[in-house]
């Protein structure tokens, strides 16, 4: 069902609290099951609408920036940390070794000269709530200095390991969400990129 | 462990895709009737042994009911008991199995029960897909697509270009898994999708994300199993034929992402510097665990090898039940847990070797996988699959195998034909066996060895 858009459910914070407005929780009747063979009731349906109401906390970087078209990362900088100077990407908010606050960092230069595909894989099928265009080209890529292998999609081209990507952002109609960042092969040219999607 | 710790007995439901007309409790009861009939109890003389519950339920959202443990220990009769749930993905019920283990080991209880089920016949498939996929970073991974299938290929991807060289020799490997667990389902009363097929079926079966197609994929099932272990002194309360039990547990990552180079844990069959030409050989291999490998995997069986004294899972193991969510992360796990080295998955399959009977020489295989059917051919009801394992191990450790799966009654019960060709797929002279349970892109795994008493292979 489309809501119409002062219906649909918006939340903000104020004085440190959830306020939300528009509609929630919209409920819908139970339909009997039976059984045609036998006309005998076996269940019922149970319609749900939900919306859950989630924080990115100390995650929040991330995803802001990316309607930026910043892609951070994160980096231990404790200088007790066995494992100081290590960058994740994903971004975490602590180092996974010391639990020290791990600073944010601006990767999009080193993502745009050195990002390339390490493993992919091709799916026609997605679940429900799904955004993207099918069939969807799922990639993870590499950075050079970077510890980790991070999620991606392609959005245009065709995956192949070892490929050189580089990130483009959803900056003119951001979701706020990983969505937001997607990958093109390198050298694809703007005119390419999906509606919303920059370099 | 402190105490040692027995099998006393085990039982499952029927598995099936859906059940429409049967609760979630009439299969619980299913199997936990079905393992009192195995140590010829009724379900009261059974139950008034057991201390403590631990009930393995994965996906609760499916059934939008939280705390179904409470529904299903009241539905058991076992209130006032302490009962908890464990729900670590796929490894739910090789984890409910772990706790009841280190209950019993710790002497806080005498008799413990695990029992699991998974019913995920309650929801439309696309919002099935999307329930599965928020068991990823609901953040970083489910948004893609809502799909876990895409998660987890990508590693299916890396192993296939790797190690199998995405050579078509490899893909025919891959699909001899399918045809083999397939085919021992046909043996199995309770396996869901019983099937007399070859490899061309499986290659040419619909994609699903490629290399994996439809017959190189697990199950979607409904169904309970259970165990229950017991100190000694219960256990042989219980039966005359108790077996002893010991689990491993390892971790990793809840997204592949995350997943930094390191050095290869080796178990007692490996050397140091084995894998020092890895690279070489597997060009793209030299990063560990990266996407070809389950360090989880890997750490579970180390721990549970030192536990029991196994050398080498080939010489010191007679039957062996791996989590074959593909056809692929089942050639992927052979190396995890050291049957064969990182880059030899293939020859576990190739060799005969996995196979009842070896289909190269004609004799008994060296180390047959998953007889039962596994998770391809019989179920993946997750909270269940785990302790449905430790069930078919155990059968054959019993030397009771063909009295669970010959009976024409119970065929004729469960509504499936028995087949005219029906065999054996009893283990001659089982002593020893390993059952891996796995969840998702391998965040939890574990494994339990299960011994027949008098064969152990190291003192308490």
């Amino acid at each position: 069902m489309v809501k119409a858009e002062e219906d649909i459910g918006k939340v903000v914070i104020k004085d440190g609290r959830y306020k939300i407005s528009g509609k929630f929780s919209i409920p819908e009747a139970n339909q009997p099951i039976f059984n045609e063979d036998t006309g005998k009731l076996a269940g019922i349906t149970n319609p749900r609408d939900m919306t859950y109401i989630h924080t990115y906390g100390g995650e929040a970087i991330f995803f802001e920036s990316l309607a930026k078209g910043k892609l951070m990362a994160s980096r231990c900088d404790n200088e007790k940390c066995e494992f100081k100077g290590t960058i994740h990407e994903p971004f975490r908010i602590y180092c996974p070794d010391c639990l020290r606050k791990a600073t944010p960092i601006d990767i999009t230069e080193k993502a745009r000269k050195t990002a390339k595909v390490h493993s992919f894989i091709i799916t026609a099928r997605a679940g429900a709530f799904n955004s993207l265009k099918l069939p969807i080209k799922f990639i993870n890529i590499e950075f050079e200095g970077v510890s980790t292998i991070l999620m991606g999609y392609l959005s245009f081209g065709e995956p192949e390991m070892g490929l050189r990507v580089v990130p483009i952002f959803n900056t003119k109609n951001p979701t706020y969400t990983i969505v937001d960042l997607s990958w093109v092969p390198e050298g694809t040219a703007e005119s390419e990129l999906p509606e919303g999607f920059t370099f | 462990m402190s105490k040692p710790v027995y099998l006393a007995t085990v039982g499952m439901s029927k598995f099936g895709r859906s059940f429409p007309e049967t609760r979630t409790e009439e299969l619980a009861i299913q199997a936990l009737t079905a393992a009192a009939d195995f140590v010829k109890m009724t379900p009261a003389e059974l139950k008034s042994y057991i201390h403590t519950c631990y009930y393995g339920h994965f996906a609760d959202h499916f059934g939008d009911q939280l705390l179904g443990e409470a529904v299903i220990h009241d539905r058991l009769g076992l209130d006032p008991l302490g009962n908890i749930g464990v729900k670590p993905g796929g490894a739910t019920g090789g984890s409910a199995m772990w706790e009841a283990i280190k209950a019993v080991a710790s002497g806080y209880s005498d008799c413990a029960l695990a029992l699991g089920w998974e019913r995920m016949d309650e929801a439309p498939t696309d919002e099935g897909n999307h329930l599965i996929s928020a068991a990823a970073d609901k953040d970083w991974e489910t948004p893609m697509g809502h799909i876990y299938t895409g998660y987890y290929a990508v590693m299916a991807q890396r192993y296939w270009k790797i190690f199998g060289k995405s050579e078509d020799s490899f893909r025919r490997t891959m699909a001899e898994v399918s045809v083999k667990n397939h085919g021992y389902a046909r043996m199995n009363p309770y396996a869901q999708a019983p099937m007399k097929i070859t490899v061309e079926d499986v290659i040419n079966s619909p994609i699903v994300a490629d290399p994996l197609r439809v017959l190189d994929c697990c199950l979607m099932s409904v169904g309970s199993a259970c165990g229950i272990v017991c100190d000694e002194k219960t256990a042989y309360e219980l039966t005359d034929n108790p077996l002893r039990i010991w689990i491993g547990a390892g971790s990793h990552t809840l997204r592949v992402a995350d997943r930094r180079n390191m050095e290869i844990p080796l178990p007692p069959n490996e050397k140091v510097g084995q894998y020092d030409d890895l690279g070489t050989r597997f060009p793209g291999a030299d990063r560990y665990p990266g996407f070809t490998s389950f360090l989880a995997a890997r750490v579970a069986a180390y721990y549970a090898y030192n536990m029991t004294g196994i050398k080498d899972p080939c010489d010191d193991l007679d039957i062996v039940e791996l989590h074959d969510a593909f056809t692929i992360s089942d050639i992927q796990s052979y190396e995890d847990v050291g049957i064969r080295p990182y880059g030899e998955g293939r020859d576990y399959i190739e060799s005969g070797d996995a196979y009842h009977t070896n289909p190269l020489t004609g004799k008994p295989g060296k180390l047959p996988s998953n007889l039962s059917g596994g998770l391809i051919g019989t179920m993946h009801a997750v909270g269940a699959t785990g302790l449905m394992q430790i069930a078919e191990v155990g059968y054959h450790i019993w030397n009771r195998w063909d009295e669970i799966h010959e009976d024409p009654a119970k065929w004729k019960e469960f509504g499936r034909e028995k087949p005219s060709d029906w065999t054996s797929l009893q283990v001659k002279g089982a002593k020893r066996g390993l059952a891996i349970s796995h969840a998702g892109v391998g965040s939890h795994v574990t494994a339990a060895i299960l011994m027949d008493p008098n064969h152990l292979l190291k003192e308490d």
